[in-house]
């Protein structure tokens, strides 16, 4: 789980560190003082430094691609033929965008469930097995569940389907909600447990049962938390690569179902960055389908940081 | 309904109200005056033997105490003495704590005749609907101040609005708080004052149409002016209901309620008419507490 809170567990580690220093080091506090605020500086502006410079070169790749292609056609073109100098991302951004939100609708119902299952319902000991368990999911790596989707899910899909393959959205959304469980899980229980518990149990006095009480009272309080996670779940599902491309056949067309081959903006990228020359217009384009997904990230981070601010003034109030 | 007319600090006890029809007591009643129509009183709630512990800490102690019916039972007591412990007992609200073990009886009239809630198979959704809690800070649901007033109606299967709405503006009548929120019924109750979100709480609380209220020091967190106007209320919600409030201010146990039950180390140690608690209690350790000598 401290893999996926890391906003939360960054502050104790700094101050463990600071603390350790002080202590061991009590003497001269000043000077080595100065030394560690420094070496803090220096991987702040390390990390500035490295985010400018991907932001500037996947911009500048980007933006060598607009001088040949118009940014509409790119966004809206419907064919991706860089042979013949098509270079339409649509199929691939409605792929990333309807696997995400099949994702979002297979893992959020699912997430929420469990989330109210950990926080309200279940025994400590039954919290014991289902906690480590999560955590075990969120640490397995993503070609692992690509794998499994390939060798179970698709040709499970093939058999009850009747589709040719099996391969499309339908097996990614599938397996990319399994990945986003254990991120919405952790962060919509957090969200629950951080109801103050005199307006549960305020609801309970009224001569209400406990589902009322949940469905009522602790969801809606619990709600820009349980919201904030959607959308982190949503980051992660749209940046996934590796599971969604062994999963989804990889066809660049608009898919007309959820079990034909589709393609997304991830998978297309890693697909052809190794066979489109540097500089050329195919290899520009890819760039900027990695632009679209920073800003598609940086959006969601945006909505991210509002549904917070609304968290906390909500919680201000109430006090 | 203007409780800003009533002074908020009258001090003189109120006097315990007789099911039989009896002469209008005076306002200063005597002590021997009280004591007797105490006694004509009917409880509303009676607890025998009521133990609670909390894992290996005890809370409260085999109490014995009667609640008379229709008027104020105040306890007292010094911090960690079992009072929270007691009110929540009545409601079988301790139960939502780990580890808690309750013994002994609490009877409530219910349906005409007293049940021991803590029966097997008795229905908690009905107790609480029975008895209401009104808690120590004021804690109003994140929603609307009206969908916080006909929260329990709501979820006891009444939909149709015009009802609710009504059942709204009675208990918000009852509450003291209609005129202040009238205009603004679909503003959120995070939005009221402090005083007026104990108020909303207490009108939330009165829309289910309890017996009785438990309330845990519903002041504590409120300024004096606000605290005068629950005050105010407690004396005329007493009317109707059986009220048993928690409260760390004498002055404020003298002034509202009839009986005051006095309680230290999980124990019951005295409970009689307020005014005779106030004046001449029996045990040493009560004359000790409300003359300030410890607590
Ligand atoms: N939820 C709980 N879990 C464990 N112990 C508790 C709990 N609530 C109360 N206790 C213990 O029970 C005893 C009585 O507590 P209680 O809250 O009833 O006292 P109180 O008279 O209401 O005090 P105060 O005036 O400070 O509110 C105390 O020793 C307290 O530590
Ligand atoms: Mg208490």
């Amino acid at each position: 789980m401290s893999a996926l809170n890391t906003g939360r567990t960054a502050v104790p580690t700094q101050t463990g560190v600071g603390a350790a220093v002080r202590t061991r080091l009590r003497g001269r506090r000043r000077d080595t003082g100065a030394i560690w605020r420094g070496l803090f500086f220096a991987s702040a502006i390390f990390l500035v430094i490295s985010i400018a410079a991907i932001l500037v070169m996947v911009g500048r790749q980007a933006a060598a691609l607009f001088t040949q292609v118009r940014p509409l056609a790119f966004l809206f073109g419907r064919v991706w033929a860089p042979e013949h100098g098509l270079y339409g991302a649509l199929p691939f951004l409605v792929g990333s965008l309807a696997a995400t939100g099949l994702a979002l609708l297979i893992g959020v119902p699912l997430g929420l469930a469990g989330a109210i299952y950990l926080a309200k319902l279940a025994t400590p000991r039954a919290q014991r097995v289902m906690r480590p368990a999560i955590e075990l999911l969120a640490g397995i790596p993503s070609v692992v569940y690509g794998w499994v989707g390939l060798t179970a899910l698709v040709p499970f899909i093939r058999r009850h389907s009747g589709h040719v393959t099996g391969f499309g959205l339908l097996a990614a959304g599938v397996v990319l909600a399994v990945m986003v469980l254990p991120t919405f899980i952790s962060l919509a229980e957090d969200a629950l447990r951080a109801v103050p518990q005199d307006i549960e149990h305020g609801s309970l006095a009224l001569g209400t049962t406990r589902w009322q009480t949940i469905a009522h009272v602790l969801i809606p309080a619990a709600w820009p938390g349980i919201a904030a996670a959607g959308i982190l779940s949503m980051a992660r599902a749209i940046g996934e690569t590796m599971a969604v491309q062994m999963v989804l056949g990889n066809s660049p067309v608009i898919p007309a179902g959820l079990i034909v081959p589709a393609s997304t903006l991830t998978s297309e990228i890693v697909l052809e960055m190794g066979s489109t020359p540097q500089g050329s217009p195919a290899n520009n384009a890819l760039f900027a389908m990695g632009l679209l997904l920073l800003l598609i990230s940086l959006g969601l981070i945006i909505a991210v940081r509002a549904t917070r601010k609304e968290a906390t003034a909500g919680v201000r109030q109430a006090h | 309904m203007t409780a800003e007319a009533m002074s908020p600090l009258k001090i003189v006890p109120m006097v315990p109200k007789v099911v039989s029809p009896a002469p209008e007591a005076p306002e200063m009643a005597t002590l021997a005056g009280q004591a007797e129509t105490d006694r004509e009183v009917e409880p509303a709630v009676r607890v025998r033997g009521l133990t609670v512990a909390y894992g290996s800490t005890p809370g409260i102690k085999s109490i014995d105490l009667d609640l008379p019916e229709r008027s104020v039972t105040a306890l007292i007591g010094p911090s960690g003495c079992g009072k929270s412990t007691f009110l929540r007992a009545l409601n079988r609200m301790n139960e939502l704590f780990q580890g808690v073990a309750t013994a002994g009886e609490v009877l409530v009239r219910w349906d005409g005749q007293f049940q021991n809630i803590y029966a097997p198979g008795v229905d908690l959704v009905e107790l609480r609907k029975r008895v209401g809690m009104v808690f120590q800070r004021p804690n109003p649901f994140p929603k609307s101040i009206f969908e916080n007033v006909v929260y329990g109606p709501r979820h006891h299967g009444v939909s149709n609005r015009a009802l609710l709405a009504e059942a709204a503006e009675e208990a918000l009548h009852q509450a003291a708080l209609w005129d202040e929120v009238k205009d603004k019924l679909n503003a959120p109750a995070a939005a009221l004052s402090g005083g007026q979100q104990q108020r909303l709480c207490i009108a939330r609380a009165l829309a289910v149409r309890p017996d009785v209220i438990l309330m845990d020091e519903p002041t504590a967190s409120l300024d004096p002016i606000s605290t005068g106007k629950i005050e105010d209320l407690l004396g005329k919600l007493s009317k109707d209901y059986t009220i048993v409030i928690v409260t760390h201010n004498l002055q404020q146990a003298a002034r509202v309620s009839h009986k005051t039950a006095f309680f230290l180390n999980g124990e019951l140690i005295e409970a009689a008419p307020t005014l005779q608690m106030m004046t001449n209690p029996r045990d040493r350790r009560t004359e000790n507490y409300v003359t300030g000598r410890f607590g």
